[in-house]
């Protein structure tokens, strides 16, 4: 099977790939080869189908038509067994490690067969001890998983792929949870796997990224391949072209008219939450009419920082000023009292009762005030109403306001939590991911209706981990690492490598 | 295999596969019948004859029916909010409990006593939920199996009271409580028909309930937080406050359930005053699909069966203990149709 | 304070804690078995009423002790296929289908109970499992004394903890159970089958709750009364998470609770049972129950997917 000419042989062949859910088509007759030793980006938007598309590869999924060949031979479909044993391996965007396990038992895990005696570890560590050693991936063997970092757990992946004999490796988003240095030592990784002969898909919507590691982009939109170039022969600005499908027009904020400080932490620590980072020491002044972004690697104390302006948590040192009074009875229902609009990162989890109709999911802030209570007793007329101005106001497509909120798509529940919030005229305004896995015509939207909000005097914190963003929408710019926050940086006055640096916990006064 | 959701499901879906669980059930119950080596078809018209066949069967099946509505919907308000109380049993025995006390010891008048002991019975009630609910809400502790304990406990505690303080003097050395004066007991709805006023106060609580759920923002607080509590906490719900209410709605519930019994048709308290009403009332809740007029559907229906396949066992060689196997298939069969409405089986 | 020591001493008090722990012992094994998979099994309490009356109802119609012991066992998986498929592959909510299975074994069991023996008043009673012959062990006093007063069932619950600590930890099947329940997809994307391995874990563990059960009617009772499982199910639960759904810790924590058990007992006859009525000393083991939850609530070592249905191909 194996020829000794390498790249030109094919190890992967994906023909005709259709897979539809429901009315949604997520891969439409897709087709492409992988050869020996290259590493493909397969790059798209959130939602154009990549994910899809490796899970069919990989046999989470069942593809609807289309065939999957390796190594010349046709995978039957569905079984992830049936993929591993091929020699292909996934590191999966969301990490598939048990954390009650150790590292070795993770990588040991469905390797032998059930019914086999014992586990045989002694020569298991010996051989993840050497992997560790040849691809550049230390992990300790009996740490548990619970207990690693996020960079740890993906070198735990990348090992549970190689242990197998994993000639072909899937990536899914890896560098989405790294810093920039810790990315560049992924890199690193997968040129030492190239350089084996293993081939490497790598999935991705960051575009320099794709440019230093791929040899070959594949670009997916909507479901369809609409593109493949070598990455010699193409730039980033192209690329981004294919993947969106037109001139990318982000919204470009007017100059800001920054107001009176609205809120303000001083010297604000909270509890780290289980795995997540607490605030450190968080400085931080929200001013009227100005947007303030906040950069960082996901993991970093931005869940902390929601939590705390949300309500949901409070600061367990240092102060905590909202219009100048101190906070003293801190709830959610407390926040929402004082003026802050909050878009939560998980609009299906947290923003949104997805069992609960339209009418229901626009008054879950407001259904305890006038007018749409009185005494405890609900007015459903109202409610309608303001469901139904909401759909309207903000372009909500919808069968009507009594649907459940479930069959709506990601960006039409993201407008009406958006409608949700800025209908209640907030002074300050939460925004953590509000446009993650969103079509880029409704990313236009929610961004252009922030900087709205924004020119109307209110003051917009912009959570995202995509440095892109932040750089395009902030009027200035605060990065977190580990639970502590960098200066404020005025528009324009840091380039990405300098946040970048910043991002990585470089620069900080307490810096270890 | 796997589940992939239905968008819309088809009517014939919808209604098909409920009534395919039901025939389901009938199926199930006919094998038994036949083991019991008895005619399905004679089994079946004897439990309808029992259940519903004369003037008597019914009140019998009405009377069984008043304390099913009480602890279904006790079950139904709880599950709501996703509050697994399956502790309805203790929380009858302590209405039951606090009825007896008061309408005993305190001398009341009739027309006092019976407001009193109601009252006394939904309070009592509310607070034996209350210590498990609390322990979910501070401690993140399991209340399914608290509320499963307390009744052992309860029991237990009711077994003393009535071999100790509580014990009928008259009462030829039987474990049971001395009984309540007349005037402290529900009258018959219509004089001469064995129907209490207990009934009646189902059904009231049945549609308070049921405005309480659709029309306050109580419903919907116990909506939300049994829903997705986490978007609800973050909505400004005070998830854990809800849940108190709601322990307190639903154990008040359950313990009226003790209190009709014992003010509207034993008249004093015994060791075996419920036979697993508390259980049967998650059963109840389950097939009307926690719907509070629908659980005055289902209980009526529950307490046919029952009623039923007593009188029928007292004829025929089948146990009457098919009907406990015949609800508790039923609620499985149920709840898979009921699935099944709104995925379909897939392969791969 | 004197007459508890003289109970402490007693070889008899320590024969009844290693049989009353024996049915808990293999109950809260299934249990366990069941939880780390990620399946809350709430039938437990009616597996382990059907599995006492078959294991007896089999002794009863001639088919030996060990074969009984066998029928029981089978009994229990079959109740606990019907779970497990309710809960696994269609993944409905293990406290309804949980409910659901102790109402239907339980019912079940007395239906046949009643069928087979229609004119009966008081049950049959069976020839039990007798103590096993050790030579040399019943004259070590007090503990030699009290193990040689147990039966082979009890000595088969010990192993069962034995084997399921081995298989749990040393053995790919362990391994893969483990992850199953902390998170099936690390289990699904390494190749195996999440919904083999949980509905396995379900029909295994019922499996033992009937074994359980049937230790009362073959062990210690010999013969079988309605009501005699008496909420022991829902005591084994409590003790899974008492043992943090360890097995080690589990065998202790129902070794423990049946110390307890058989020292209210032994009070009971004492001068404090001249005093404090007989239901508070029956109270203990279910109050104990509660308190072993409320010890144990800060530690959270729970499963995580415990009671979370997985479903291949969700997105």
């Amino acid at each position: 099977m194996t020829h000794e000419d390498g790249a030109q042989d094919t190890v992967l062949r994906l023909t005709g790939i259709t897979k539809r859910f429901g009315a949604l088509t997520a891969n439409d007759d897709i087709s492409f080869g992988l050869a020996r030793g290259e590493v493909v980006a397969l790059l798209g938007e959130n939602g154009a189908g990549k994910t899809t598309l490796m899970n069919i590869l990989f046999g989470h999924y069942t593809a609807d038509a289309g065939t999957v060949e390796v190594f010349g031979r046709a995978l039957p479909p569905g079984q992830p067994g049936a993929a591993l044993a091929a020699g292909v391996g996934m590191v999966h965007q969301h990490f598939t490690l048990a954390d009650n396990l150790t590292v070795l038992e993770n990588i040991l895990l469905g390797t032998r067969p059930l019914w086999a005696p014992g586990l045989g570890r002694a020569a298991a560590r010996q051989r993840v001890a050497q992997l560790s050693r040849d691809f550049g991936l230390a992990v300790h063997p009996d740490a548990r998983v619970g207990a690693l970092s996020v960079g740890e757990r993906q070198r735990v992946e990348i090992l549970k792929a190689l242990y197998r004999d994993a000639r072909i490796l899937i990536l899914d988003e890896p560098t989405a949870v790294l810093t920039p240095q810790e990315t560049e030592a992924l890199f690193e990784t997968l040129r030492r796997a190239v350089a084996q002969g293993l081939s490497v898909i790598f999935i991705s919507h960051k575009l320099h990224e794709v440019t230093a590691i791929s040899s070959r982009v594949l670009v997916l939109r909507h479901g369809r391949l609409v593109g493949e170039v070598a990455t010699a022969r193409t730039d980033r600005h192209r690329l981004a072209e294919m993947m969106v499908g037109a001139e990318i027009s982000a919204p470009a904020p007017s100059v800001a008219r920054p107001g009176a400080v609205l809120l303000e932490l001083d010297g604000v620590e909270t509890e780290a939450q289980g795995n997540a980072t607490g605030l450190r020491g968080v400085n931080l002044a929200l001013r009227a009419g100005q947007i303030t972004g906040l950069a960082g690697v996901s993991g970093n104390g931005q869940g902390a920082l929601a939590d705390l302006l949300s309500g949901l948590a409070a600061p367990s040192a240092g102060r905590m000023t909202l219009g100048g009074a101190e906070v003293a009875d801190w709830s959610p229902r407390a926040a929402v009292a004082a003026g802050i609009g909050r878009i939560p990162e998980d609009r299906h989890r947290t923003g949104t009762i997805a069992d609960f109709t339209l009418t229901e999911n626009a008054v879950l802030e407001s259904y305890a005030r006038q007018p749409v209570s009185r005494r405890g007793w609900m007015d459903r007329a109202e409610a309608r109403r303001r469901a139904e101005a909401i759909i309207a106001a903000y372009d909500v497509r919808c069968p009507g306001p009594e649907t459940r909120i479930r069959l709506l798509s990601g960006g039409n529940m993201q407008k009406l939590i958006l409608g949700r919030v800025l209908e209640a005229a907030p002074s300050i305004i939460l925004a953590n991911q509000p446009v993650r896995g969103l079509d880029i015509g409704a990313v236009t939207y929610v961004q252009e209706r922030l900087i709205a909000a924004r020119d109307a005097g209110a003051a917009v914190l912009l959570i995202s981990e995509d440095l892109d963003e932040v750089l395009a929408l902030s009027d200035e710019i605060r990065v977190i690492s580990e639970g502590r926050l960098s200066p404020a940086f005025p528009r324009g006055s840091r380039s990405p490598a300098e946040l970048g640096q910043w991002m990585a916990g470089h620069g900080f006064d307490d810096a270890a | 295999m796997r589940l992939e959701p239905i968008a819309a499901p088809t009517p014939a879906r919808r209604l098909g596969l409920p009534a395919l669980a039901l025939a389901a059930t009938v199926v199930l119950a006919s094998g038994l019948s036949m083991l019991a080596g008895a005619d399905p078809l004679a089994t079946f018209g004897q439990i309808l004859q029992g259940a519903a066949g004369s003037k008597f069967a019914l009140l019998e099946t009405l009377n069984r029916a008043t304390p099913l509505i009480f602890t279904g919907l006790a079950v139904a308000v709880a599950f709501r909010a996703k509050l697994w109380n399956i502790g309805a049993e203790a929380q009858l025995y302590a209405g039951a409990l606090v009825t007896v006390v008061i309408g005993t010891q305190t001398g009341l008048p009739g027309p006092l006593a019976i407001p009193a002991m109601a009252l006394a019975a939904v309070v009592a009630g509310g607070l034996v939920l209350l210590g498990p609910v609390l322990l979910k809400v501070r401690l993140g502790v399991d209340e399914v199996v608290t509320t499963l304990l307390l009744n052992f406990i309860m029991a237990l505690f009711i077994s003393y009271l009535l071999e100790g303080p509580l014990k009928d003097p008259m009462g030829m050395g039987w474990p049971k409580s001395p009984a309540l004066p007349r005037d402290a007991r529900l009258p018959r709805i219509v004089e001469g028909l064995r129907l209490h006023w207990g009934f009646v106060l189902a059904l009231i609580c049945a549609l308070g309930v049921w405005v309480m759920q659709t029309r306050t923002t109580l419903g919907y607080e116990i909506r939300a937080t049994g829903l997705n509590p986490q978007a609800a906490r973050f909505a400004g719900i005070p998830v854990g406050r809800v849940l108190v209410k709601t322990a307190l709605i639903s154990g008040g519930l359950a313990a009226l359930a003790g209190f009709s019994e014992v003010a509207g048709l034993k008249g004093n308290l015994t060791a075996d005053l419920s036979p697993g009403f508390g259980y049967t009332g998650i059963i109840v809740a389950m097939l009307a699909l926690l719907h509070p007029l629908g659980v005055v559907v289902s209980a009526l229906f529950v307490a046919g069966i029952f009623v039923g396949a007593d009188s029928m066992s007292r004829a025929a060689e089948v146990p009457s203990y098919i009907a406990d196997i015949l609800l508790a298939a039923a609620l499985l069969f149920m709840v898979l149709a009921i699935l099944l409405t709104r995925v379909r089986v897939v392969r791969g | 304070m004197t007459e508890i020591v003289e109970i402490l001493l007693s070889a008899s008090f320590w024969a009844a804690v290693l049989r009353i722990a024996s049915p808990l012992i293999f109950a809260t094994m299934g249990e366990l078995i069941c939880e780390r998979a990620g399946v809350l099994n709430l039938g437990i309490e009616g597996i382990m009423v059907m599995g006492a009356f078959a294991g007896w109802m089999a002794v009863y119609a001639g088919l030996g002790l060990w074969p009984g012991v066998l029928f029981a066992l089978l009994a229990g998986m079959a109740f606990g296929a019907v779970h497990a498929v309710l809960t696994v592959p269609f993944g409905l909510s293990q406290h309804v289908v949980g409910l659901g299975i102790t109402l239907l074994a339980t019912s079940s069991t007395y239906y046949a109970y009643r069928l087979s023996l229609p004119e009966v008043t008081s049950p049959p009673r069976i020839e039990p499992f007798q103590p096993l012959e050790w030579p040399l062990l019943e004259r070590i006093p007090v503990v030699g004394e009290a193990l040689a007063a147990q039966t082979a069932l009890t000595w088969l619950a010990f192993a069962v903890v034995v084997v399921v600590a081995l298989v749990l930890y040393r053995t790919p099947l362990g391994l893969a159970l483990r992850a199953a329940g902390e998170n099936p997809q690390a289990v699904e994307s390494q190749g195996l089958s999440v919904t083999a391995i949980r509905m396995g874990a379900v029909i295994a563990g019922s499996g033992l709750m009937a074994v359980g059960g049937a230790f009362l009617t073959m062990s210690a009772f010999s013969s079988f009364f309605f009501e005699m499982v008496n909420g022991r199910g829902w005591i084994c639960i409590a003790l899974v998470v008492f043992g943090a759904w360890k097995p080690g810790k589990a065998l202790l924590g129902a070794l423990l609770f049946a110390g307890f058990d058989a020292l209210q007992i032994r009070l009971q006859q004492t001068g404090l049972g001249q005093i404090v009525p007989y239901q508070v000393f029956l109270m203990i083991p279910y109050v104990l129950s509660i308190l072993a939850l409320v010890l144990m609530s800060r530690r959270a070592e729970v499963p995580a997917a415990l009671m979370t249905p997985f479903n291949r191909g969700d997105r």
